[in-house]
């Protein structure tokens, strides 16, 4: 069970890693809206619209 | 094509393509597949398709209200004072603002003006955040402006107005980010360490060597020591300042609890005895930082109220100078200036009449329901509505020391100066620290007496175990649920404080004008022969005044006969000949000026209604009684209120006479009626009535807004000006008074679930209490029992109904 010792770092270093991409993401402003993204992709704008 | 079912063209041919309204039989045109009620719409209709934007017409919840551009051209918006105020340059010689938009709601606005840089060349991003209403555009400033941009926003049903709130928002924002990256990184640390101690309680009942469990419970400090230092100093924070100004509140326990398991706990880890706490105070940490941030969004959006307002006022004025005219920012106005203001253009500063005579549209800032008439010398008001004709004013004040400008600043106060609501939770909080000490201290003299070595633990044991984690989530997670069923039902509630105050009857003071009646001018009593109203049609098809509109729509189906030699007079009436007979339409003393009235029909109106005369060939022959109707379900929602135990009281700024009748139908006594109120007045009555208790503020338009501010709880209803929704803490999203029954309902079960939690919470921590004393309380016991607490108040919270969707 001695692997614990370099398993149980190795895990909270991935930890930080996701905690640092938070961090970032959150500073970008990624978050500050949560309600338009979602709406935004309703609209499929891909489509043109042809006059019958 | 799928297009056939969703267009709504196709489904019935007599509709309007882009509005969606019936098309008046004449406008009909049989063999077209597109019907348009109006060229306007026509007009709308040719932009988006030529846009190549008809996917518009395909969303289904349009809800039917036609798009009407301002038609504004927002050459102000080019201006170099708006620009020095509003806009900034960005990366690569690109220029970025913030446009607060009217009219926001769903997905297909988002879609719409996501469109901008494909219609407008030269624009090369525009994002649309839709709980604010904000729009952030950009453009290169070598291809383009600001006002075609703000023009296409306009035509496609979303006017536009200056953000006027930017560095107040950019506090905020940074403020709201720095909470989530604590609960991001809480949530980490509390998860991990978790894991830990599930290992650690694992070893616990099988055999683990005392090597590894010592390596975990050093693992287990060196992650909570940054999640006591970084995401939990706020609690520490938070309670010393309350200690400072000698109040317990709910962080004083917590930042007790959290310290002494921290401080436990390492000490435990070092000397390698005991029970080390660390995963229930990451836990708490993570729990309460959670409850906190639903608490703060809720609030937040109140706040943002103010500096919407500024962004509402009119931004433009067209400024005469000599021979032109040139649409400048409103900032640039200076008293002595000439405006001119064109029919149906709201008045952009306070000033005096020089030239024309019109009619002007007060109702939103006085609540008056009839437009009153001005000439040459008398004096308007900026967020009046210019009705009739165009007129150049003088003007006398402009911007912050117009009435307008100091009604908002009234409002602002008034919503610094709001007492705020003290949450059951808050009120509890004070009594329960206190218990929770006390008991610490009894087990711990008791326990030095029988076995001191233990003492000190079974006291931070009951510290940690009575943490109010559950209390402190129980309002905020209920209320937040509240809020979202609420929204559901088209109740929007943005200060959540406004539930716990509607959840007990108080006082409710209603607006009059648009809030209890439709407001709008509407004909509600006719004296006269059915051959007459063709000859009022003929002679009002050639005013502009709201009367005319208004006897159009109660006779839509009416085809009114030429007529010939019309003549206005402002403030009188029209005459002119149809079908070859001398004929008048108007006031009382401009008709009976120019006819007789044997059947004395000038006195059969009801004295609180608003007469019209008609007068054929010298004799007045019909008689029209003009008011505001009361909403059908305005009588039924006002008594369920009185059932409740609401005391119900109008105030309005309508005339008194009028104010009386609509409450004499209304069944509110004469005394609890006020008519003639000014938006100062009625600010003054609600800070009178708030020395008795709560006052709960009912209305619609701008007069309202400081009242509405003022109020323990201001509701706004539908329709109403977008500066009194800004105000207003509720905003009913449906039509009529039954929603404010609805969310009275709604509050009451809300406080009652909130009670319920709130027991249930405060019965873990007795049974965690009496356990800790008893000393029979082990880490294992504390970390199960925290969670479970922490879990049914959520769930409780979750599967509460407290706002009913109706069907």
């Amino acid at each position: 069970m001695t692997v614990l010792f370099i398993l149980v770092p190795v895990a909270l270093g991935i930890v930080l890693i996701g905690v640092v991409a938070f961090v970032w993401a959150t500073r970008q402003g990624q978050f500050d809206d949560l309600e338009t993204p979602a709406l935004r992709i309703l609209r499929d704008d891909s489509s043109p619209d042809r006059p019958r | 094509m799928s297009t056939a079912v969703a267009e709504p063209a196709a489904a019935t041919a007599a509709d309007c393509t882009h509005c969606g309204l019936p098309v008046l039989p004449g406008d009909v045109e049989p063999d077209l597949v597109r019907q348009f009620c109006c060229a306007g719409c026509r007009t709308a209709w040719d932009l988006i398709n030529a846009a190549g934007l008809t996917a518009y017409y395909r969303s289904g919840d349009r809800r039917g209200a036609p798009v009407r551009g301002s038609g504004r051209r927002y050459d102000e918006f080019d201006h170099p004072t708006f620009h020095r105020l509003y806009v900034r340059e960005v990366g690569g010689g690109l220029l970025e603002t913030e446009l607060y938009l009217e009219g926001v709601h769903c997905a297909s606005c988002v879609w719409l003006v996501e469109q901008v840089p494909l219609a407008v060349p030269g624009a090369s991003r525009a994002e649309l955040n839709v709980p604010r209403s904000l729009a952030r555009v950009q453009w290169n400033p070598a291809q383009t402006s600001l006002a075609p941009i703000a023009r296409f926003l306009d035509q496609v049903g979303y006017p536009s107005h200056p953000f006027r709130g930017g560095r107040a928002d950019q506090r905020r924002r940074a403020e709201d980010r720095a909470m989530l990256v604590r609960i991001g990184v809480a949530g980490a640390i509390a998860i991990n360490v978790m894991t830990v101690a599930l290992a650690l309680y694992a070893g616990w009942f099988g055999a683990m060597e005392p090597g590894y469990v010592r390596y975990f419970r050093w693992i287990s400090l060196g992650l909570t020591v940054p999640a006591i230092g970084w995401p939990g100093r706020v609690f520490f924070t938070s309670a010393c300042g309350a200690l400072r100004a000698r109040r317990l509140h709910m962080d004083v326990p917590i930042a007790i609890a959290l310290g002494a398991g921290f401080i436990r706990g390492a000490m435990n880890t070092v000397t390698d005895t005991g029970p080390i706490y660390f995963d229930g105070v990451v836990t708490l940490i993570f729990l309460l930082l959670v409850g906190r941030f639903l608490q703060q969004r809720a609030q937040r959006a109140a706040a943002d109220s103010a500096a919407l307002l500024h962004g509402l006022t009119p931004s433009t004025a067209r400024l005469v100078a000599g021979d032109s005219i040139a649409e400048v920012p409103v900032e640039s106005l200076v008293p002595g200036s000439v405006v001119e203001v064109r029919a149906g253009d709201p008045i952009p500063t306070d000033g005096v009449v020089t030239e024309g005579c019109s009619t002007v549209d007060a109702a939103l800032l006085t609540g008056e329901s009839v437009p009153v008439s001005v000439e040459p010398g008398d004096l308007v008001y900026a967020g009046t509505t210019n009705a009739g004709a165009a007129l150049r004013v003088r003007v006398t004040e402009a911007g912050e020391a117009t009435r307008l400008g100091r009604i908002l600043r009234e409002l602002e106060a008034g919503i610094g100066r709001r007492a705020p609501v003290v949450h059951t939770a808050d009120r509890l909080a004070g009594w329960f620290v206190a218990a929770v000490l006390i008991l610490a201290a009894v087990t711990y003299g008791v326990w030095s007496r029988i076995d001191p070595t233990v003492a000190l633990d079974h006291a931070i044991a009951l510290l940690i175990v009575t943490c109010p984690c559950a209390l402190a989530l129980a309002t905020p997670l209920t209320m937040t649920v509240a809020i979202g069923r609420a929204a559901r039902t088209g109740i929007l509630i943005r200060g959540a404080d406004a539930l716990e105050v509607l959840a007990r009857p108080a006082t409710m003071l209603l607006d009059k004008t648009g809030t209890l009646t439709e407001g709008r001018l509407e004909l509600l009593d006719w004296r006269g022969d059915e051959a007459l109203r063709a000859v009022i049609l003929a002679l009002e098809s050639h005013s502009n005044h709201p009367v005319a509109r208004a006897f159009e729509l109660a006779w839509p189906t009416i085809v009114a006969p030429p007529a010939t030699e019309v003549r206005q007079t402002l403030g009188g009436g029209v005459t002119g000949r149809v079908a070859g007979i001398a004929s008048a339409v108007g006031t009382p003393t401009f008709v009976l000026a120019v006819a007789r009235d044997p059947h004395r029909l000038a006195d059969a109106l009801p004295t609180h209604l608003t007469p019209v005369l008609v007068a054929r060939a010298g004799v007045v022959c019909g008689a029209a009684g003009f008011g505001d109707p009361v909403r059908p379900d305005s009588l039924g929602a006002l008594a369920a209120l009185r059932r409740r135990g609401w005391r119900i009281g109008i105030l309005s700024g309508d005339a008194p006479g009028v104010v009386a009748a609509a409450a004499a139908t209304l069944g509110v006594p004469a005394g609890d009626a006020r008519g003639g109120a000014t938006p100062e007045a009625k600010l003054a009555e609600v800070e009178r009535q708030l020395a008795a208790g709560p006052i709960v503020m009912v209305g619609d338009g701008v007069n309202d807004a400081p009242a509405i501010g003022r109020a323990s709880v201001g509701i706004g209803v539908r329709g109403g000006a977008e500066a009194c929704l800004a105000a207003a803490d509720v905003f009913l999203a449906r039509p009529g008074l039954t929603p404010l029954v609805a969310l009275i309902e709604g509050a009451e079960r809300t406080l009652a679930v909130i009670r319920r939690t709130i027991a249930v919470s405060i019965g873990y921590n007795l049974v965690g209490a009496g356990l800790a004393m008893g000393g029979v309380i082990n880490p294992l016991i504390a970390a199960i029992m925290m969670p479970v607490s922490s879990l049914t108040v959520i769930l409780l919270a979750w599967r509460s109904q407290t706002f009913r969707t109706e069907p």
